[in-house]
């Protein structure tokens, strides 16, 4: 019998040039923390330190806030929408120069396979700047409140964003390009774990000659969030992590004058109906949950399959996983890369054992797990409850969850029996039944016959615990002008 | 209703579908109750696979194997006996200046070129494969395609690649399909020289097809009805061999399997020109019906000047360098 083995094919890493030590961005240049804390990022697939980065403190946050303001009330708010666009394209032009850079960056520091920073981060980073690029000089045109005697609608002012560690650059550009192109400037605050690209991004502001203090990036962790989220200078509060931090910042803002948008947490349903076509539907479930290691807010944790194709569709799944390439993450043909960090990789960890320990049944896909390194194995649960934790509490890893339902109401009811409510997928060839779910489902983003397809154009955010507010098209950009609420 | 289908492959055609005859409404609700193919998926599954890197050893071993499984083709109206001797001596030789590179697979030809291929290759272990039943169009009728195959394996032909009748299948007339293909595989016994029988692969012709649940369709009735292998094209029209329409052909060949045991193999043929399509196909395979089909008498490729340019890349593999254009042969 042949065995096809595929030769290591690894990316270089010749391309990124990681300093050893980084400073806080403010005001166009780099710039030493006022207490002198730092923070070390490693790479999660060797845990292997990459750079020590600076911590800001609440007087760094002053300092951010303070340059953003200057350069919101006496540049950038006052340029054209026309020359804010210049800077955007500028920004998308070279984002795609050194997207390879930003790609080899982007799986060191964060663990995803170079597959998929290659083809997926980079290129929809940069399509979201070439997009509000395009929207900042016809935003009279986008059907927003024009609070201006001019008829153009008018930015909020200086926005505070606070963004996570899963999909590190596409994040920030998912915050950063609708502020700028309706007029804010921005101080952001990347992950604890990811901030490497983000240093890098205001490496390519100074090359875009952005004017300084539009975009200012203060790495750190909870405290420098938390410090950022309260400053009282700031208009607007943007936010995308765990559905816990998102209640802390709620209480933070309530009764302020601030803005908030949050994009939190999921535990979307996969719904495959018996008239699926079951090929891509398996292919569609592996995406929904083990793309990005199940690291993504809107993954399909739960797959919801018709009980009369329930046993074929998971043995087709099992199969289909053993294809699956778990490994180092610069190899150009791994498909599933490393756990974050070792605190993502105790949670995801304790659930799994709960998953066990109430009578759930653990398949997980046959895979050489590397020795050095954050790694979890992909995993199927069958035989899930509804009561089960794993069933009803965001994983946030590469574990799926198996419950069955007999009719198209039984599987609307499961899947909107959570909390959450940003995605959902449908699986069927029946268009009727696809727009009869679609209407049902209570989820900000309902997948037909796909999974995990995002477009800046597109609308995305959530329901109840999965947050408010949304990102991308016209909608996005309502939430960065005055008078949209 | 008649059928000429060997008894065994009847009686399982009668199992698989579960019905009491086989007839178009039993063929139509079984083939129309198949999943369905999602052409979007099936396109970003081919695509995603398509982004494999397959370098240095993995490469190398994919080169030999894309060698030994070409059908090297020639199906010309102005074929003659010097051109197909010629492909003959390429396809037992492929590359003269290095006597390890395996032979091919087979040599496909024209009916009446048979006797020529069979004497050029005799005791090479490189089979004669034959087109048949009017090809490519398929439009004559059951005499005329039957007497076209039987002239084929009593000439020696050890394979022989049939088309369906896209009329009939477009127009849901599955009977006549399967009884067809039954009946063509039952000629591949009559008269052969040394008594065994020819193989027989089933062109489905996909790009007539259109639609990909045509395609899982017709690669299912081919099956049933007996198919060895199962083809996606005549090579004489466009679209010919693309990477989901073979993807979709080998979940067939690998669903066939778990359903009835028996191993049918695919043929993509037409479209496919670099070494690089070639590893992408073998990719396909590996990853969907699995390494076991990694083998010529699972999956092979159709194609002519595809040879030329995996010969070249193996060369390049093994002295570093690209050799000049002259230093490989032209097939005919």
């Amino acid at each position: 019998m042949a065995t096809f083995e595929y030769a290591p094919a690894p990316e270089s890493r010749a391309v990124v040039d990681i300093q050893p030590s980084y400073g806080l961005f403010i005001g166009g240049e780099f710039v030493e923390p006022a207490t002198g804390g730092v923070l070390k990022t490693v790479n999660p697939a060797t845990e292997e330190v990459l750079a020590e980065v600076a911590v800001a403190d609440e007087a760094d946050v002053d300092r951010a806030v303070r340059a953003a303001r200057e350069a919101q009330s006496r540049v950038w708010g006052r340029l054209p929408g026309a020359e804010r666009a210049k800077y955007l394209y500028r920004i998308a032009r070279i984002l795609q120069e050194r997207a390879r850079e930003f790609a080899v960056l982007e799986t060191l520091d964060n663990g995803k396979p170079i597959k998929e920073s290659r083809d997926v981060d980079v290129p929809l980073a940069a399509a979201h700047f070439f997009y509000h690029a395009g929207w900042a000089d016809k935003l009279r045109w986008a059907g927003l409140p024009t609070a201006g005697p001019d008829g153009e609608p008018r930015p909020l002012g200086v926005v505070g964003q606070v963004i996570p560690w899963n999909f590190p650059l596409l994040m920030l550009a998912w915050k950063i390009a609708p502020a700028l192109a309706t007029g804010n400037t921005v101080v952001l605050k990347p992950a604890e774990t990811t901030p490497l690209t983000a240093l890098l991004f205001a490496q390519v502001c100074q090359q875009a000659e952005l004017p300084p203090g539009v975009v200012n990036i203060l790495t750190g962790a909870g405290e420098t969030g938390a410090a950022v989220v309260a400053h009282p200078d700031v208009d607007k509060v943007a936010f995308t992590g765990s559905t816990d931090v998102g209640r802390l910042i709620a209480r933070t803002v309530a009764g302020s004058r601030k803005r908030v948008t949050l994009e939190l947490g999921g535990k979307a349903a996969n719904v495959v109906f018996d008239d699926a076509a079951l090929d891509q539907a398996v292919e569609g479930i592996v995406n929904g949950i083990f793309f990005n290691q199940g690291h993504v807010c809107c993954a399909g944790s739960r797959l919801l399959v018709q009980e009369s194709v329930a046993d074929d569709v998971v043995a087709r799944l099992q199969r289909r996983l053993r294809t699956l390439r778990v490994g180092d993450p610069m190899d150009k043909n791994t498909d599933v890369g490393a756990i974050n960090s070792k605190a993502q990789l105790l949670k995801i960890t304790e659930l799994v054992n709960a998953g066990d320990a109430e009578g759930a049944q653990r398949w997980t896909a046959p895979c050489e797990l590397p020795q050095t390194g954050y790694w979890f194995a992909p995993t199927v649960f069958t035989g899930v409850s509804p009561t089960h934790r794993i069933a009803r509490e965001e994983i946030f890893g590469p574990v799926l969850s198996v419950l069955t339902f007999r009719t198209p109401e039984e599987a609307v009811a499961k899947a909107n029996n959570t909390p959450y409510g940003l995605s959902a997928g449908i699986w069927t060839e029946k268009g009727s039944r696809i727009l009869w779910m679609a209407d049902r489902l209570r989820a900000g983003v309902v997948w037909a016959n796909t999974f995990n397809r995002f477009d800046p154009a597109s609308p995305f955010g959530g329901y109840q615990e999965s947050g408010y507010g949304r990102e991308g098209g016209r909608h996005g950009l309502a939430e960065y002008v005055a008078g949209a609420h | 209703m008649s059928t000429t289908a060997a008894p065994n492959h009847l009686a399982r055609a009668h199992d698989v579908l579960g019905a009491a005859s086989v007839d178009d409404t039993a063929l139509r609700r079984y083939l129309h109750g198949l999943p369905g193919v999602d052409e979007v998926g099936a396109d970003a599954r081919a695509a995603g696979l398509a982004t494999r890197s397959i370098k240095t050893s993995a490469k190398a071993w994919a080169l030999d194997l894309a060698v030994r499984i070409i059908d090297l083709t020639t199906l010309e109206g102005a074929d003659t006996t010097g051109a197909v001797r010629a492909l003959c001596a390429k396809a037992r030789r492929p590359d003269p200046e290095d006597p390890a590179c395996p032979p091919v697979a087979a040599v496909c030809v024209y009916n009446d070129l048979v006797p020529v291929a069979v004497e050029a290759l005799a005791g090479s272990g490189v089979a004669v494969a034959a087109v048949a039943t009017a090809f490519p169009s398929g439009r004559a009728s059951l005499a005329v395609k039957l007497a076209d195959t039987r002239d084929a394996v009593a000439a020696g032909a050890d394979e022989i690649d049939m088309v369906i009748d896209r009329g009939a299948f477009l127009t849901g007339r599955y009977l006549q399909v399967f009884e067809e293909i039954a009946a063509v595989r039952a000629a591949c016994a009559e008269g052969r020289p040394d008594g065994g029988a020819a193989h027989l692969k089933v062109i489905l012709e996909t790009g007539e097809l259109v639609t990909y649940d045509n395609v899982r369709r017709a690669s299912w009735l081919a099956m049933l009805a007996g198919a060895d292998f199962i083809k996606t094209s005549t090579g004489k029209i466009s679209p010919a061999a693309t990477l989901p329409v073979t993807l979709v052909m080998l979940e067939a060949v690998r669903d066939w399997f778990e359903v009835t045991g028996a191993v049918v193999g695919v043929k993509p043929a037409g479209g496919i020109r670099t070494a690089k399509d070639a590893i992408r196909h073998l990719v396909l395979v590996n990853e969907t019906a699995g390494p076991d089909w990694l083998d010529p008498a699972r999956f092979r490729l159709g194609a002519s000047s595809l040879l030329n340019d995996v010969l070249l890349q193996r060369r390049r593999m093994a002295i570093g360098a690209y050799a000049g254009p002259d230093h490989l042969t032209l097939p005919l």
